[in-house]
């Protein structure tokens, strides 16, 4: 049985070094071959593979290939028990990879991808984007002295590059779910009722938020929907990329300022609000400069408020992936026990 | 529960003990980092075996406070929750958000103590 197993993933590895090696012919010319074909991780939802192309004339492209679970087709609204419930689910490799064009065509820093891979018999859907050499585990950005230099900086850029990726003109995006602030605040009520579990907390701050849903603003834009300390990459010299694409989706742009500033993204540093890197001033700064315009305070509050209640819901949707039996893992339904970081702090943003 | 030693809550004390100082040291990448999140788990229990029935009782007793009936922790809870939704605790909300700030302080303190301090 090992043994099959083991022959199984061998000949995985093959077809899809195969098809890599077709693809980077086509991209690069002939004679191009692949090297050092690896993979980094084979979470349940998507798995990411690491290679490079070696060209003809010797030089080499470090790649990073982005591609979902082989042997599984993606069940779109898998979770169809909520309403809207894509905006938590993540769009497909296609879309994650085009979204990263569109926002380095408008400077934000983000690795380039230079191709897609069609999902046929040798393959699942992906795309490939170039390996950076960087930072992205969030722990070691707040904390470790060569990334000093660059803490003090990255509240700005984030706020810059934000608002650059928000301002892309929407016909120019592809196809992505979307929800306005009143619709994600019933979604996430939705979601709530559907596990079962009245949170009084959670009930009031969202009452509280209905009651001011006008300091949310009207703009519906591209929003990356996971923008935070964790999906940055980072060098000692500031922000290098924003990775992870996959929860893009229209909605209000001030979601991803809200949630850059959520506690569960400061890894023990709480007294720097921004990622625990750094200071609201910078992240508005930063946001006004890339051409997004001056949020006021009572605004932010608002939008960090919504990434409470956003977090809180995450954190209760993964323990039920293992309650309900979908997925057995201790580290998802241990998750749940942090939905109230989520509470507490939306109840001291309230009032 | 019998009354024999060791306690349930010994027998939990004993095995997240044993994950932190003979598993955990031997163990790298995502089996250390699970090892951590099991020896947490086990520290919650452990909080919520020797908090949790005090603070249970604090909570319903706010709770028939603030909605004037009777009833267990869960069916207040869920009448709390569709009194706010409704609009219907808009009249009290120094008394609601106090109860419900210190319904989460509580939670935090079995969940996450370190939380409730910076940088601990």
């Amino acid at each position: 049985m090992a043994d099959i197993t083991k022959n199984k993933a061998e000949t995985q590895v093959r077809n899809l070094a195969a098809v890599l090696r077709g693809r980077v012919t086509e991209v690069y010319g002939p004679g191009t071959e692949i090297d050092g074909l690896e993979r980094l991780s084979g979470g349940a939802s998507r798995e990411t593979w690491s290679f490079d192309a070696l060209m003809a004339d010797g030089s080499r492209k470090p790649l990073i290939l982005k591609r979902d679970p082989l042997n599984e087709q993606r069940e779109d609204n898998a979770d169809s028990q909520f309403s809207g419930a894509n905006v938590l689910l993540g769009v497909d490799r296609w879309t994650e990879g085009r979204l990263m064009q569109l926002a380095g065509e408008v400077g934000v820093p983000v690795p380039e991808v230079p191709f897609f891979l069609d999902a046929n018999d040798d393959t699942s859907a992906g795309f490939v984007m170039q390996r950076l050499d960087g930072e992205a585990l969030g722990r070691r950005i707040v904390r470790e002295d060569i990334y000093a230099r660059a803490r003090p900086k990255l509240a700005f850029q984030c706020g810059a590059a934000a608002a650059r990726f928000h301002n892309i003109a929407i016909e120019h995006l592809p196809s992505l779910p979307s929800l306005t602030a009143a619709e994600a605040l019933d979604y996430h009520l939705d979601v709530i009722d559907a596990l079962k579990q009245p949170h009084a907390g959670f009930e009031y701050g969202i009452h509280w938020l209905r009651e001011r849903l006008e300091l949310a603003g009207d703009r519906l834009t591209l929003v990356h929907g996971d923008f935070r300390n964790g999906n940055l990459l980072i060098d000692s010299e500031g922000l290098l990329g924003v990775l992870d694409w996959e929860l893009g989706q229209l909605g209000n742009p001030l979601t991803d300022l809200g949630w850059i500033c959520i506690r569960a993204w400061r890894y023990g540093y709480y007294d720097k609000p921004v990622g625990g890197f750094g200071e609201v001033a910078d992240l508005l700064d930063g946001y006004e400069a890339g051409g997004g315009g001056r949020v006021p305070l009572e605004t932010l509050r608002f939008w960090e408020a919504f990434g409470c209640v956003r977090w809180g819901v995450i954190c209760m949707i993964m323990a039920f992936t293992h309650i309900d039996g979908r997925e057995r893992s201790l580290e998802k339904v241990s998750i749940g026990r942090r939905a109230v970081e989520g509470e507490y702090d939306l109840l001291r943003l309230v009032d | 529960m019998p009354t024999d030693r060791p306690t349930a809550a010994e027998l939990v004390e004993a095995v997240r003990e044993f994950l932190a100082d003979d598993v955990a040291p031997n163990v790298e990448g995502q089996l250390a980092f699970h090892t951590r999140v099991a020896i947490n788990a086990l520290a919650i229990v452990e909080r919520t075996m020797a908090q949790g029935g005090a603070m249970d009782a604090a909570e319903l007793a706010r709770l028939r406070e603030l909605l004037g009936q009777d009833g267990d922790l869960a069916e207040l809870n869920g009448a709390l929750s569709r009194a706010i939704r409704a609009g219907e605790m808009d009249g009290k909300r120094g008394a609601l958000l106090e109860h419900l700030r210190q319904t989460a302080q509580d939670k935090i303190a079995l969940a996450n103590p370190r939380y409730l301090t910076p940088r601990g």
